[in-house]
């Protein structure tokens, strides 16, 4: 009883259709924008931005782009620390090899490349499902991590085999400052959100939800597999692509293979799979999590004064990860995207119980 | 000749044990359904245990023998892991009956994230020592033949002969005694195995501890091969192109699968790797895996695929 | 589920984003120099990082037993970064905050990311015996330090020491050497030098590389013995060396012939290979396993016997150990010089600390009023040079104990030098950045 969402009536189909009808919930968006775009930069620390924040927008990016792959459209992938690191490699090779191209393209260019990669990996989808095909895309982490390796032409000839990236320049402005570096990750993350949720409202987003549920009997009547499927990859390797360019140019400045390696895959499956698959928010919440809970347990033992060694604090974040992970899956399989929206129900009806 | 018969040989020894890690995997999914990813994190912690305690066991029991020692030591850690799999039983798997496949994956990823941590938090992240007797120095057969005769490592045709016993070991398991027989009812229908007796949970007790006991040896060869460190847990990644290919429900198709997954990767990079740089075998197991589940989508020995609509 | 386990759960969720919040690092007191420790005591390298940060510690508790730098007292957190670089980025990113005056990241990767940081910070790192080979430019990297060693200069006195086994320079023509080594960054390191050496000398070089974590070496090592190369050079980190060790005894490739660079002789390495070790020789970043050294007595006395030993006290006087114990001499001694010039006694700030270690000169008399006898070469850095040494020695693994097997070589410059100054160039034409001048290196930059 917090607010009251009846008597909100719409007179045409735009703005019934539109992503939230509801008054209160575009406020709340609304407010929310302003405080991250506006308030934010002023408020957060460094250490905030730089350990916590530009993080978590990137591999909420990233997140976004498994959950279309695995929520919406239901292909269970591993592969996706690969695909990060063609998008991460491939807008390097653009910046670096042709001259004057700006940022953002060199960025959107590194998630064409991971597109055309993705889809290449995701052929196999139309004759392999579920495990299989989660162990079948474990070969395209796995290649990719060999071929940045070996093949130098990819690092620009490097000796070493490790990449950095010169300033970041934005038309103009150089983006040098933490504050700037979120706000120009903030920019991408707001834009393809808002192509995701329009993405998966639309006819496409239906299509992939049919094949996730029933594929044979979507193909029954008339959805093709081939298109459905692989369109799923494209898009999701796109949001995964230009998410791992933002990582390598945006967060770590100078990266390996390494970085994009299998532990990465799973940590984005874990948060899509916490925050609620088939969900946009979810993969917001499930990105929070995974970023902000090992800081929280590694940093807790100091906080609280308990003087353990950093061995015994490393082992605990692992265990205590381990059991939260199982704590959320038995408690709400769907996620907290879920859980999110059961307080939402209930607090419509507070402080009535029914 | 003699080095293509040399690198063939190392590969299929080298492809037995890695069908002793996907043996885990496999048994699990046949009786419960779940894909157990923390069969790598189980095979580290059985290792850990059975290091730890042949260390600990000879000091508190004053003992002198070596060999009553290591006996002691892997039916303590043996002890363990069955407790261990009554605690997952328990805790996790008994609250996700039901659930989708995926949700119990991500559960299983958990369970190994626990185990990491509270495996060196118990034993410690040192490298250990796990000495069974098995000999280090290599052998030279048919030396008159090939100049320099052909290379077959003692230990792992030790190890290979070790995983073959227990892969007969638990086929007979499956096929001849009762309890086999109801965890491969529990695999087909878990409801139609409840409705005429067969206590669910027991039976997943049973699974997981036979799963814990196939860790334990795998542990214990590995570890024997490698020394017990952290890096045995991604051994399970090592392992997961063995299981599909194999088919995850097939006891037999695990050793197939290892077969052909360990020649082809020794096979590619000695022969193929050098024309490309080398390093190769991390993903070539990965590809053919990939290439073969493009024509039989349910692995060489799985179950076919039914889609019901 | 009920309204009320949901309001619990939002309220921890709550406190805890606000742990982070707060979790907005406070600063030092003045009066302490404060030295963060990003260490490894976790995950697939631990066994080798668990040594490594014991000693450093216990240097930095030996100063601070011994007075401190001059009276100022030392400061220290430990950070553990599992050897991943976004763990190591967050570290620095949580500990710089509170004045940190220098960083070891003691991982490539992390070196590579923190770099990039660093000189918008103001914080020199020292990667003592790692990182990247061309940061020796100081003219470049104005705030990286590899002190006592990289890794081209590793892989030149490798090659030094088997030519001299062979006789000189010119027996090595035809001689087959191989490369084992770890595919990362840290790896492929010494393969520019390697190649160079191979033109000039002759020998042929193969180049084997072995995935991460390293622990699927039988097809590297079957290639080994088909090839049968004279020697076998191994860059290894973690359980590679110990496994490639044992697969050398599965193959019946002789020990005594290969060759570890110094990240892969210790006793970590060997210890539970046993005998099979016997007769593998690695280098020794300047020391090797000193329990006699006078330091190791030192810090057994001011540290152990009082009971504030880090880590067990067999392990002091390890390799790796001593090597921690080296690398935190080196922090502190930086600090020292700064203070020589910036006012002894007195708190320095990390731009202080930076002239420090670019004003290196530890002659034998100071190593030996510090301990190190015998343990380390005098060092000198320069605004050009951030190196400071290039001296390095062979030690054998005789079953129980390393041991010294070579004479002090100086790695050859004539090569090294033009290809410091190649790659050096090249990055600061990537990052855009100038290169220094003479007067920016005799500069007073002194912040208070």
């Amino acid at each position: 009883m917090l607010y009251r969402e009846n008597g909100q009536f719409k007179t045409n189909y735009a703005s019934d259709q539109q992503i939230f009808p509801i008054a209160q919930d575009r406020v709340v968006i609304v407010a929310l924008l302003a405080f991250a775009f506006v308030a934010v930069p002023f408020l957060a620390s460094e250490y905030l931005f730089r350990a916590v924040l530009i993080p978590f927008l990137i591999l909420s990016l990233a997140a976004l782009g498994l959950n279309i792959l695995v929520g919406y459209c239901g292909q269970i992938s591993l592969g996706t620390g690969g695909f990060m690191a063609v998008g991460a490699y491939a807008a390097y090779n653009v910046l670096v090899r042709i001259d004057g191209v700006p940022l953002v393209v060199a960025i959107l260019l590194g998630g064409v490349c991971a597109t055309v990669v993705g889809v290449l990996f995701g052929i196999p989808s139309l004759r392999i499902k579920g495990l299989y095909l989660a162990v079948a895309t474990l070969a395209a982490q796995f290649f990719c991590d060999w071929a940045f390796l070996r093949v130098r032409w990819f690092t620009n000839n490097s000796s070493s085999g490790s990449v950095n990236v010169g300033e970041l320049n934005f038309f103009g402005w150089v983006i040098d400052t933490p504050a700037e570096k979120y706000l120009f990750c903030l920019g991408f993350v707001a834009l393809f959100a808002l192509l995701a949720k329009n993405l998966v409202r639309s006819h496409i987003g239906r299509e992939w939800m049919a094949m996730r549920d029933m594929d044979v009997a979507a193909s029954v009547i008339g959805i093709r597999p081939v298109y459905a499927k692989l369109t799923a990859f494209a898009v999701s390797s796109f949001f995964v692509g230009v998410a791992g360019a933002l990582w390598g140019f945006v967060h770590l400045g100078a990266w390996e293979p390494a970085a994009f390696n299998i532990d990465r895959s799973f940590q984005l499956l874990f948060m899509v799979i916490i925050g609620g698959l088939g969900s946009i928010m979810g993969s917001f919440f499930g990105a929070a999590f995974i970023v902000v809970v090992p800081i929280v347990l590694d940093n807790a033992p100091i906080l609280f004064g308990i003087p353990i060694d950093t061995a015994t604090a490393s082992h605990l974040t692992f265990m205590i990860f381990g059991a939260l992970i199982v704590f959320f899956l038995i408690v709400e399989p769907h996620g907290l995207a879920r859980l999110w929206s059961i307080g939402k129900e209930k607090l419509r009806l507070w402080p009535f119980p029914h | 000749m003699g080095f293509f018969l040399e690198t063939l040989i190392g590969g299929l020894m080298t492809g037995m044990l890695y069908s002793l890690v996907a043996l885990g995997f496999v048994l699990i999914f046949k009786a419960s359904g779940v894909f157990n990813f923390a069969q790598g994190a189980m095979v580290l912690f059985a290792a850990l245990a059975m290091a730890r305690f042949s260390e600990w066991i000879p000091k508190l029991l004053h003992l002198d023998s070596k060999f009553l020692g290591d006996l002691l030591a892997f039916a303590v850690a043996l002890l363990l892991m069955v407790v261990v799999a009554w605690l997952v039983e328990r805790l996790v798997l008994g609250k996700l009956v039901n659930q989708e496949g995926v949700t119990l994956l991500m559960a299983t990823l958990g369970i190994s994230y626990f185990m990491d941590g509270f495996g060196q938090t118990l034993f410690g992240s040192d490298i250990y020592k796990i000495d069974i007797g098995l000999p280090k120095d290599p052998m030279f057969l048919f030396e008159s033949v090939f100049q320099g005769g052909v290379l077959v490592s003692k230990e792992d045709l030790y190890a290979a002969a070790i995983a073959a016993a227990l892969v007969i070991a638990l086929a007979v398991f499956f096929q001849y005694t009762p309890t086999g027989r109801a965890l491969r009812a529990v695999a087909d229908d878990h409801q139609a195995a409840q409705s005429i007796g067969i206590p669910l949970s027991r039976v997943w007790v049973i699974v997981w501890s036979v799963a814990g006991f196939v860790a334990l040896v795998a542990g214990v060869i590995w570890g024997s091969k490698l020394g017990v460190q952290f890096s045995l847990a991604v051994l399970a990644l090592k392992a997961l192109p063995v299981v599909i290919l194999g088919g995850l429900t097939s006891v037999p198709g695990a050793i197939v699968g290892g077969l052909v997954v360990g020649t082809g990767e020794k096979l590619s990079e000695v022969f193929i790797g050098p024309m490309i740089g080398g390093g190769i075998e991390i993903w070539f197991g990965y590809v053919v895996v990939l290439l073969v589940l493009l024509v039989r989508p349910q692995g060489l020995f799985g179950e076919k695929i039914i889609d019901r609509v | 589920m009920k309204l009320k386990t949901l309001a619990l759960a939002a309220a921890i969720a709550v406190a805890g984003t606000c742990t982070v919040l707060t979790s907005a690092p406070a600063f030092a007191q003045a009066k302490e120099q404060f030295f963060p420790v990003l260490v490894y005591r976790t995950g697939a390298y631990a066994p080798n990082g668990v040594p490594f940060a014991n000693g450093y510690v216990d240097y930095l508790k030996y100063v601070n037993a011994k007075g401190g730098i001059n009276g100022v007292k030392v400061t220290w957190e430990e950070c553990e970064t599992g050897y991943a670089t976004d763990k190591g980025v967050e570290c620095y990113e949580r500990l710089k905050g509170k004045n940190a005056t220098v960083f070891q990241p003691l991982s490539t990767g992390i070196t590579f990311a923190i770099t990039e940081k660093a000189p918008g910070d103001k914080i020199p790192i020292i990667t003592a015996g790692y990182g990247r080979s061309e940061s020796t430019d100081g003219m470049v990297f104005k705030w990286n330090f590899p002190l006592t060693g990289t890794y081209w200069d590793a892989a030149d006195v490798l090659i030094q020491h088997i030519a001299k086994l062979e006789g000189g320079f010119d027996k090595l023509k035809g001689k087959k050497i191989a490369l084992v080594y770890h595919d990362s960054p840290y790896g492929k390191e010494p393969i520019a030098l390697l190649q160079e050496r191979s033109k000039l000398n002759g020998f042929d070089l193969s180049l084997l590389p072995v995935a991460h974590p390293g622990i699927e070496q039988k097809a590297t090592w079957l290639q080994i013995r088909q090839n049968r190369p004279d020697y076998v050079l191994l860059w290894g980190w973690g359980v590679m060396n110990s496994t490639a060790i044992k697969e050398a005894v599965a193959t019946g490739y002789p020990r005594d012939k290969m060759y570890g660079v110094w990240w892969a002789g210790a006793e970590p390495d060997v210890k539970d290979v046993g005998d099979g070790a016997k007769g593998y020789h690695a280098l020794a970043l300047q020391h090797g396993a000193e329990p006699n050294s006078k330091i190791v007595q030192d810090v057994l006395k001011e540290v152990h016997d009082k009971g504030q030993g880090t880590g067990p006290r067999e392990e002091v006087g390890q390799v790796l150990y001593m090597r921690g114990l080296m690398s935190a001499m080196l922090s502190i001694e930086g600090v020292k010089r700064a203070q020589e010039r910036f006012g002894k006694g007195k708190w320095m700030s990390s731009e202080q600390a930076r002239w420090g270690y670019e004003n290196l000169a530890l002659d034998q008399k100071k190593l030996d009023a510090l301990g190190f006898t015998g343990v380390m070469r005098p060092i000198s850095t320069s605004c050009a040079d951030h190196r400071g040494a290039v001296w390095a020695r062979i030690h054998t693994w005789n079953g129980s104990k390393w041991e010294f097997t070579s004479d002090w070589y100086e790695a050859d410059q004539t090569i090294i030098k033009p290809m410091i100054k190649s790659a050096a160039d090249k990055y600061a034409t990537e990052k855009k950045i100038p290169r220094r001048t003479f007067e920016d290196c005799q500069s007073d930059t002194q912040k208070g």
